[in-house]
């Protein structure tokens, strides 16, 4: 760093002002700043996403495809479906909050290897300039599951370009893990021993171990059938005996642990929001951080409940059932040792705490609806139905994206050095709560009565229904923009952040806000384990 | 640093067991053998490979959570295998001749 | 030491130890996930080889076991070549190294080219996957998808060579320009594992797809 111009007397540098333009920012390794570029990229790739949910939710408000054609359709579910996995939901926690905490949580300078870090950012932009160009240049309508033989052979769409795109974000998606399971094993400070990591760390460990041994396996699924379609290189072509039930088995493989890369750091943000706000240690940490690897490993022996009805043998089927059940005992475990936590904690309503209770909800009624999935003749019956969609929307926005936005809100004093206005947040996370659980529950009771997914048209007996969904999507977005706003209108107008706004007992709290680039002004050394909040200690702002 | 370096008689005397191992797989193959043309093809692949990993790229002297990785890796291989061919075992047990 | 020029460790690392081991470290869980790449690869083949077994070894004979097998010897040599280069870079010789990386480059390449001339054989006896594909057989159909996997895992291996003889080059340029010692030859070390894991993958290719069935 040749051109390092001195900051002004007086301010103290930190990692936003020790450098200025354009290419400071681009070029950057520091992990911090990295973090933002991702927030930047994956907020631009929601968007895109969520517009596609708004057309799909307006097409469905009268029973008539009137609005758009079968065909359209078919884009809009898929490319809102690849957009918002692989572009948004998939890097959101750790590649944002992940990278930028992961190393001041262990009381590290930087993540192990910064120049890949900065490297996995632009994989993952490049993917999503593939994908991007797919969606301009006329979209692509096989859905985001990708099944052969429509997806290698009748669909005359833009596979390729999504294929290629999808690809290559996995990349970013492996070097980040990668990068996060050397830096927590090779990077903790002195006194930092595995069980006085946060639980934050824990989960994302588990989740990087998901990252690298899963997304090998979609990478080289997407790119045979790629290869199909552009070389006949035909390995999942009935016409040559191949099988494309054995596409689904390699795609599920990744593409079901890659439910638990959305979920996993969810939940290890949600342990340090409720330790935080219900000022108390987190009730049996052990078990909390065991849960993760278990629902790491755990995940990877389920894959097969999403083909119960796709011509997979019936004792595989039997299996894989039983193995799916398993899953539910770690998450349990989280959700029980939560609300332990909170029993007689002096809890602060805060709006992280608040997006901490929509994601114990949440994820419970998401969880519990996943184990009639995974029993083979319930699923007979709401297989492919909307069933399934609100079950996972429950897991992915409900859990998902509520976790991000309360991590967001948490250490937003931190990442930006100000303080959001807590009424409009309180009031955005009431509307997005009310918002989404008026779009999703109303479709685990149309899935229940039949009405499949992916249709641009249904009977009229199901209008009520989709209206109250399209109702509550629209109050959704709203819950969405105001943040958006309010949390860009802070950088420049809000209030300045203390170092630990929140009375928070995390290392990431014990340097200044925002930090300085090597996080630490000397190496801490760590002594004692983490949570430990006495009731009598105030929080700060409020 | 103390790290441990390999007389290099040891990297000739694992060259010429690949190579050894090599021919063998080679010869073996000229037999008819049934079913367990594989299984004795994929033996010698798995001896040399061993011996690779081992000699070649020190994971005999690494540290063990590199050993636990690469164990892992090969675990979750394992999984990702059985998963799938166990249900191409099983497809025919309800007597259903698989259309595919 | 006056040969080798002091090296400090990377701003995130406390020393040069701890940057060996993370280097390492994140080589290996690299090859992890290049286990699963290619395991996704195996277990396909695995579940149409047991499939097709006849179709599958009408197919193989039809590979040349001669430049296989040749191909085989060239591969495990550089992979020696690669492992002496390590070994020089341990001990301070930054000219050992360099030229045992180029001896593996130029075995690199041999595998390549021979790789060449066998695909361009398989061009020319119509054996390319596709519409012009050409097999008298009652299992035709069945050989083209044994074809298709000889494509799809050979060239796999041989991109991760091509990607391997580039930062080969890189290396040798680095050795040449004296920058490893016996404090910092961790490039050298991360490269062998990488060079070698390839090698491992083609130990298994060529008896999957050279040597099935009697011959």
């Amino acid at each position: 760093m040749s051109t390092v111009s001195e900051p002004i007397a007086g301010t103290k540098v930190h990692y936003l002002n020790a450098d200025y333009g354009i290419k400071s920012w681009l070029l950057t390794t520091d992990h911090k700043r990295i973090a933002l570029l991702y927030l930047a990229g994956i907020t631009f790739f929601f968007f895109i996403g969520g517009a596609f949910a708004v057309l799909m939710r307006l097409e469905l408000v009268t029973p008539q495809g009137d609005m758009m054609q079968p065909e359209t359709y078919n884009k809009m579910f898929t490319m809102h479906g690849v957009m918002m996995i692989f572009f948004f939901l998939i890097p959101s926690i750790p590649a944002v909050l992940g990278n930028f905490l992961v190393p001041m949580m262990i009381g590290a300078r930087d993540l192990a290897f910064p120049k890949i870090n900065l490297l996995s950012w632009y994989i993952a932009m490049i993917g999503g300039a593939f994908t991007l160009y797919a969606v301009v240049a006329g979209g692509v309508d096989t859905g985001w599951t990708f099944y052969t033989p429509y997806s290698s052979t009748y669909s005359n769409t833009h596979v390729i370009a999504t294929a290629v795109g999808v690809f290559i974000s996995g990349f970013s998606s492996i070097l980040t893990g990668l990068n996060f399971i050397v830096t927590i094993h090779k990077m903790r400070a002195p006194g930092m021993t595995w069980f006085r990591l946060p639980l934050f760390i824990w989960a994302h460990y588990a989740t990087s171990i998901i990252q690298v041994l899963g997304t090998p396996v979609v990478a080289i699924t997407i790119l045979l059938v790629g290869l199909e379609r552009g070389f006949n290189i035909g390995i999942f072509d009935p016409e040559l005996g191949g099988d494309p039930i054995l596409f689904q088995h390699l795609f599920w493989f990744y593409s079901h642990p890659a439910v638990y890369i959305m979920i996993l750091p969810g939940m290890g943000v949600i342990s340090e929001l409720v330790t935080c706000f219900a000022r108390k240690k987190i009730f049996g940490y052990a078990f909390v951080a065991g849960s993760s690897v278990a629902i790491a490993v755990l995940g990877f022996l389920v894959w097969g409940h999403h083909m119960f009805v796709s011509g997979q043998s019936v004792y595989s089927g039997m299996v894989f059932s039983v193995l799916s059940f398993l899953v539910a005992i770690p998450s349990a475990i989280k959700v029980f040792n939560w609300t332990a936590t909170l029993y007689k904690g002096s809890i602060v309503y805060m709006t992280p705490m608040l997006y901490a209770f929509g994601f114990i909800g949440l994820f419970t009624i998401g969880g519990l609806t996943g184990l009639f999935l995974a029993t083979l003749a319930v699923d007979v019956h709401v297989h492919d139905t909307y069933f399934v969609v609100a079950h996972f929307h429950y897991i992915m926005v409900g859990g998902a994206i509520m976790a991000y936005l309360g991590g967001i809100h948490y250490w937003w004093p931190k990442i930006s050095g100000k303080l959001y206005p807590e009424g409009w947040a309180r009031l955005s996370a009431g509307i997005l709560f009310i918002g989404f659980n008026l779009t999703f529950f109303p479709q685990f009771i149309l899935g229940y009565l039949g009405m499949p997914r992916r249709y641009h048209a249904y009977p009229e007996e199901f209008q009520v229904l989709n209206v109250m969904s399209s109702a509550g999507a629209s109050i959704l977005g709203v819950g969405y923009l105001i943040p958006m706003i309010y949390l860009v209108w802070s950088m420049r107008y809000g209030r300045p952040s203390p170092p630990n706004p929140w009375g928070s007992a995390g290392l990431e709290w014990k340097t200044p806000s925002p930090p300085p680039t090597f996080n630490f002004d000397k190496t801490p050394v760590i002594t004692e384990d983490p949570y430990i909040y006495s009731h009598d200690e105030e929080v700060e702002v409020g | 640093m103390t790290h441990h370096v390999e007389p290099r008689k040891v990297y000739f005397g694992i060259f010429a067991a690949l190579m050894v191992l090599t021919a063998l797989t080679v010869l073996v193959a000229m037999f008819d053998l049934g079913r367990f043309n594989i299984v004795v093809a994929l033996s010698i692949a798995c001896a040399k490979a061993f011996l690779v990993v081992m000699f070649f790229m020190h994971l005999r002297f690494a540290k063990p959570l590199t050993q636990v990785m690469v164990a892992g890796g090969l675990l979750w291989l394992v999984i990702l295998l059985s998963g799938t061919i166990t249900d191409y075992i099983s497809r025919g047990w309800l007597g259903i001749v698989p259309g595919w | 030491m006056a040969e080798h020029p002091a090296v400090a460790a990377h701003h995130q690392f406390d020393d040069l130890e701890q940057q060996l081991d993370a280097s390492t470290l994140g080589m290996w869980v690299f090859l992890v996930t290049e286990i699963m790449f290619f395991g996704g690869l195996f277990t396909a083949y695995a579940v149409y080889r047991s499939a097709y077994p006849e179709a599958f070894a009408e197919g193989s004979h039809h590979l040349d076991l001669t430049l296989g097998g040749l191909n085989t010897v060239v591969l495990i040599g550089s992979s020696l070549t690669m492992a002496l280069a390590v070994r020089c870079a341990q001990l301070g010789s930054n000219r050992g190294a360099a030229n045992y990386m180029i001896a593996t480059l130029i075995l690199g390449l041999v595998f390549l080219v021979v790789k060449a001339f066998e695909y361009h054989h398989k061009y020319v006896e119509g054996l390319i996957p596709g519409p012009n594909f050409v097999f008298d057989s009652p299992h035709a159909r069945h050989i083209e998808l044994m074809f298709c996997f000889y494509f799809a895992m050979t060239g796999m291996h041989a991109l991760h060579m091509v990607v391997g003889a580039g930062l080969l080059i890189y290396f040798i340029l680095q050795a040449r320009a004296n920058r490893y010692s016996p404090e910092y030859y961790g490039p050298v070390e991360v490269m062998g594992l990488y060079w070698h894991f390839v090698d491992i993958v083609w130990i298994f290719l060529f008896p999957l797809l050279y040597l099935i069935g009697h011959r």
